[in-house]
């Protein structure tokens, strides 16, 4: 059973942290599309996992936020990146697989996967 | 929708988009009565009675003429399907209500499902916002209050995933707590 004495102890870790966190400008924006197409197709799986790879790996200049409706319901989930200096690159079609290897493949290692985007999909 | 809960999900996300800054969502089933309710309520921009109107009855109008989605008509639908029924009251500048009901024993009663999960995507989403959730049943009652966290938090974002993840293993355990077969 979860208590709100545990909450002391994240409290306590939290402020003891220094946000390395750089200037806005530089931010890295995930945004997942969760109108109700997206979220009857499996949005919320999907920010949930993006969130859970962002914080687990501490990825400071990362940030996810939801969206109401991207636009093509039938290739919901969608997922967009935006990144500075680059253009967006809209990913669909996602899952929690999925969204977890986004993280580690293009915000860690810089590689946009091609076969996942609404390029490849259309 | 495969489960209730998303339903809360997409109707609470209609209350971000008016503006809401409390929202109160109540889970209340009695295997007694058979019934099984939903309420949602929140103090965002509310709607006028005309647009109310064809809020709740989205078909006899056109889609042109007025942003009519699928969010109400999805859980309108569910609760008719089920032997129950769906309400919705809206006052301009004080917040919407919306109620639905459902025989619970009934074949095409959808799930609640994973409430856990609505709660913190809404507190990813907006964490700013204050999120009561109060899941009721014959064995007793739990209650997810964010302004009791935002205390406890002193002033850490309730959107941090160590945050997150503390809300969903704290609404699964609680709501372990009030279902029968632990009994
Ligand atoms: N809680 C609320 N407070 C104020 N206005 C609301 C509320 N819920 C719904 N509305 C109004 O009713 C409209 C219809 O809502 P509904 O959820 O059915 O569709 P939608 O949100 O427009 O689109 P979607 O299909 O993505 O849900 C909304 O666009 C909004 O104008
Ligand atoms: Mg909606």
């Amino acid at each position: 059973m979860k208590t709100l004495e545990d909450l002391k102890k994240i409290r306590e870790e939290m402020q003891s942290q220094i946000n390395l966190r750089t200037d806005e400008s530089d931010v890295t924006r995930i945004v997942v599309g969760m109108a109700t197409c997206g979220i009857a197709a499996g949005a919320r799986p999907v920010l949930e996992a993006l969130v859970n790879e962002v914080g687990s790996r501490k990825l400071q200049n990362v940030v996810v936020t939801q969206t109401g409706c991207i636009g093509v319901c039938r290739l919901e989930p969608i997922v967009e990146v935006y990144e500075k200096g680059q253009e967006k690159v809209t990913y669909v079609q996602m899952d929690p697989d999925k969204a977890r290897k986004l993280v580690s493949e293009h915000l860690v290692n810089g590689r946009v996967v091609q076969a996942w985007t609404i390029g490849a999909a259309e | 929708m495969k489960e209730l809960s998303l339903n809360v999900l997409d109707l609470a996300q209609n209350a971000l988009s008016a503006g809401a800054r409390h929202i109160e969502i109540a889970i209340e089933e009695s295997e007694a009565d058979d019934r099984l309710s939903l309420r949602i309520a929140d103090d965002g921009s509310g709607m006028d009675p005309d647009f109310l109107a064809g809020v709740t009855d989205p078909f006899v109008t056109t889609r042109t003429t007025r942003p009519v989605g699928m969010g109400i008509p999805l859980i309108k639908m569910a609760a008719e399907m089920a032997e129950g029924d769906f309400r919705i009251r809206s006052q301009k500048g004080e917040g919407t209500e919306l109620t639905a009901t459902f025989r619970r024993s009934h074949m095409d009663r959808m799930p609640v499902g994973d409430m856990a999960g609505t709660l913190a995507a809404l507190v990813q989403g907006a964490p700013d916002v204050d999120y009561i959730y109060k899941r009721t049943t014959d064995c007793g009652s739990f209650t997810f209050d964010t302004a009791l966290i935002r205390k406890e938090l002193e002033g850490v974002p309730l959107g941090e995933p160590a945050v997150l993840n503390w809300i969903r293993e704290y609404i699964v355990s609680g709501e372990a707590e009030v279902m029968a077969e632990n009994m």
